[in-house]
């Protein structure tokens, strides 16, 4: 029982991370820069349901204050700035309910992997638009036969003259109605008997390509940013291979990190604490008051988590069960919460000023819900993680 | 908490511990004979005295490394006063009062408890729960006078001291107070009221119930992968795995949430806005860490770990029992929310993001 009787392969580690001095700046320009967008109208905070929540013009607003790429090289648009920065303009428009799909996904993953992966022609292109907020991307993993288990993928890209031919079909990919480019997983070779995980290769893919065909799905929400994406011989050409062929197995591991902990893995839902808040009141009773307590302090310890995960993915340290135990905790929090603001606001009398808000934000908030643990790694894929971390598998 | 200093006071804690005060062998005991050794060895480590400086007979150790002792308890899942001696060596050192050897505890330890420093110096009153009262020589007590409050040092052979104990078997005592002369006393300073004094435990316990915590996943991991059951070790089935993973996740946010408050109150070294968001964060997080936690451990052991012989419950049961002293879980979420509530729904995300 030597040194505290642990003895497992490693210790949990949360660092005490604060968010630097020359965040706190940074968050002002972010109030203020959305206080602005607020007051002329182009989102409402309160009705996060509604609304176009692409607006590439907003996007473009936000890639001229330098938000977007903002941890990449000046050389390709990016502002070298930390993570930590990125940690607060993220949160920030989280909270605010801000239409930030028509950059997010190529600002938190898409870049990334290009800027590891893309010949440098394709990143002295593509990046400098995705810092300026122009592009909109796409990630092509889920097929119809393949969800969690990412190498039963079976959409193929077959080698010809200069280029891959793609054929097969990509699905439950948000954004791809509206996305320029996806970042797409095919199989190049079956297979093996020693690795079922080789054979697939990552791709850049123009969606303006011939043969490219985009079918929306509608969701339970009543919204629509679900499409199934058909390729028919849609072509790739050579330069877009992103990383080794038949090894993307390899290609994807820190950046996981990045995509689970951060702050938008626990936000999802928050604008209901605001409304639970209102509508208790200021002199709520011990029900309300214990309840609303008990969310704070969830909240505070999922945001400090992210936040140190955030500070020791900048120092360069690999909290890879650390990040999925954010988003495993985090995800569930945030699908909860709508009944729990339910319950805790059940006996609030009939009159209170924010009845249709809140109304309408539960409403939307309980219909969104079940995908909150479902999308980017499911709960059961992460705790697989988790436990593969304990030494268990 | 991750300083050198920090590692160096850890370990020869946790050496201190393994050596004679080690869970498993504590377990088979029939009496305390134990402890009195293993105190010794404690005040020969300076630990029980850590926060109290050199000039007052203390250790003079920093906050931090006083917390990361309490990290230690938590892992051993201690069974005398140690925890309770260090914050009552803090609370006397705030107000200058010299501490004493040997073990000691704080009174009140329940935020509804309150001790009355009467005008002639005397103090009067009740408290319950007070750990370990009935093992400790002084009791360390922050009382009301009319005037605002006192810290007094008393003889713990000058109050009557009651029966009772926790779930884990601890003292846990109602401690009177009836006209009890201090054997000395001060103003307690700026800042220092009941509600710090509830805070500062209620760290404390967090920071235990974290250390508890670990020990308890580790366990669990460690049995998961030697118990065979269906001809493989439990641990490879998916079952047993989910439910190891979210014991992980309580213990992460039970350490992330700990260690926050702990980095806050010695950053500051004041109980400010920041502190109460903290610090009771920390308690309401740990606590319900605690509860789930204990019970996806006793899940995966099954009958074994519900017997006496076998070392889990001094984990759980300590780290159930600690939930209480310094204010529940639900005591901190009703004063967090009522002061969320106030300050208004504007002011909340600001509130959070500022940690």
């Amino acid at each position: 029982m030597a040194d505290g009787c642990v003895a497992m392969s490693r210790k949990l580690q949360f660092d005490q991370i604060r968010l630097p001095p020359e965040c706190d700046a940074l968050r002002q320009e972010v109030r203020a820069f959305l206080a602005e967008e607020i007051a002329k109208g182009t989102f409402d905070p309160h009705r996060p349901g509604h609304g176009d929540s692409h607006d590439r013009a907003f996007s473009k607003r936000i890639g001229t204050k330098g938000w977007i790429g903002m941890t990449w090289p000046k050389k390709y648009g990016g502002h070298e700035r930390s993570f930590l920065e990125r940690y607060v303009v993220t949160e920030e428009f989280r909270v605010a309910s801000a239409p930030v799909r028509s950059h997010f996904v190529a600002d938190r993953q898409s870049g990334p992997i290009l800027l590891k992966y893309a010949p440098e022609h394709i990143k002295a292109n593509i990046l400098p638009r995705i810092c300026r907020g122009e592009l909109c991307f796409v990630i092509g993993m889920s097929e119809s036969g393949s969800g969690s288990d990412l190498f039963a993928a079976k959409t193929r890209a077959t080698k010809v003259d200069e280029g891959w031919r793609i054929n097969g079909s990509k699905i439950w990919t948000s954004n791809a109605n509206i996305a320029d480019y996806m970042i797409a997983l095919f199989r190049t070779s079956p297979p093996t008997n020693e690795n079922r995980r080789h054979g697939l290769t990552q791709f850049l893919v123009n969606m303006t390509a011939r043969g490219i065909k985009v079918n929306p799905i509608y969701q339970m929400s009543g919204q629509q940013d679900f499409n199934e994406v058909v390729f028919e011989d849609a072509f790739v050409p050579d330069d877009h291979v992103l990383g080794e062929i038949d090894g993307a197995w390899k290609q994807a591991t820190s950046e996981l990190a990045y995509e689970r902990s951060g702050p938008e893995r626990f936000l999802e839902t928050f604008y209901l604490m605001l409304e639970l808040i209102r509508a208790i009141g200021p002199e709520p009773d011990t029900r309300s008051a214990e309840g609303l307590g008990r969310l704070v302090a969830q909240l505070h310890t999922l945001r400090r988590m992210s936040v140190s995960v955030a500070g020791m993915l900048q120092a360069g340290k690999e909290p890879v069960v650390e990040a999925a135990i954010v988003k495993d905790l985090g995800t569930i929090w945030e699908q909860k919460l709508p009944n729990r603001v339910r319950e805790l606001t059940a006996f609030v009398p009939p009159e209170i000023a924010n009845r249709v808000t809140l109304e309408e934000q539960l409403a939307f908030a309980t219909t969104i819900a079940p995908k909150l643990t479902i999308q980017g790694g499911t709960t059961e894929i992460l705790r697989g993680i988790i436990a593969r971390g304990l030494g268990l598998r | 908490m991750t300083n050198d200093s920090d590692h160096i006071v850890t370990e020869s804690a946790a050496r201190i511990f393994a050596d004679l005060a080690d869970p498993q062998i504590i377990n088979r005991l029939d009496d305390g004979a134990w402890k009195a050794p293993f105190w010794l060895a404690l005040a020969d480590a300076g630990l029980p005295l850590a926060w109290v400086p050199e000039q007052l007979g203390g250790a003079g150790a920093s906050l931090a490394d006083g917390f990361a002792v309490l990290g230690v308890t938590g892992r051993f899942a201690v069974a005398v006063p140690l925890a309770e001696t260090l914050l009552a060596g803090w609370l006397l050192t705030r107000a200058g009062v010299a501490a004493p050897n040997g073990p000691m505890t704080i009174a009140p330890s329940r935020p509804s408890d309150r001790i009355i420093f009467d005008a002639d110096g005397a103090l009067s009153g009740s408290a319950i729960g007070i750990p370990f009262a009935s093992e400790a020589q002084h009791i360390a007590v922050l009382a009301q006078g009319e005037e605002g409050a006192f810290v007094a040092l008393v003889a713990a052979s000058d109050c009557m001291i009651g029966e009772g104990q926790t779930l884990a078997g601890d003292p846990s005592n109602i401690v009177r107070f009836q006209h009890v002369k201090p054997l000395r006393y001060a103003r307690a300073p700026f800042g220092l009221d009941h509600t710090a004094l509830m805070m500062m435990g209620s760290v404390g316990r967090s920071v235990q119930i974290a250390g508890v915590l670990e020990s308890i996943l580790s366990l669990s991991v460690s049995y998961a992968n030697q118990r065979v059951a269906f001809e493989r070790p439990i641990g490879k089935f998916q079952a047993v795995q989910h439910n190891l993973a979210r014991l992980a996740g309580e213990t992460a946010a039970a350490l992330a949430v700990s260690g926050s408050a702990v980095n806050t109150i010695t950053q500051s070294d004041s109980f400010d806005e920041a502190a109460f968001l903290e610090g009771a964060s920390a308690k309401i997080r740990c606590a319900e860490a605690a509860t789930e936690g204990a019970g996806i451990a006793h899940q995966v052991f099954g009958a074994i770990g519900f017997t006496k012989e076998h070392v889990l419950h001094r984990f759980t049961l300590r780290t159930l029992a600690w939930r209480d002293d310094f204010g529940s879980e639900s005591y901190w979420a009703a004063e967090l929310g009522r002061h969320v509530a106030k300050c208004g729904a504007d002011e909340f995300w600001p509130m959070v993001a500022s940690r």
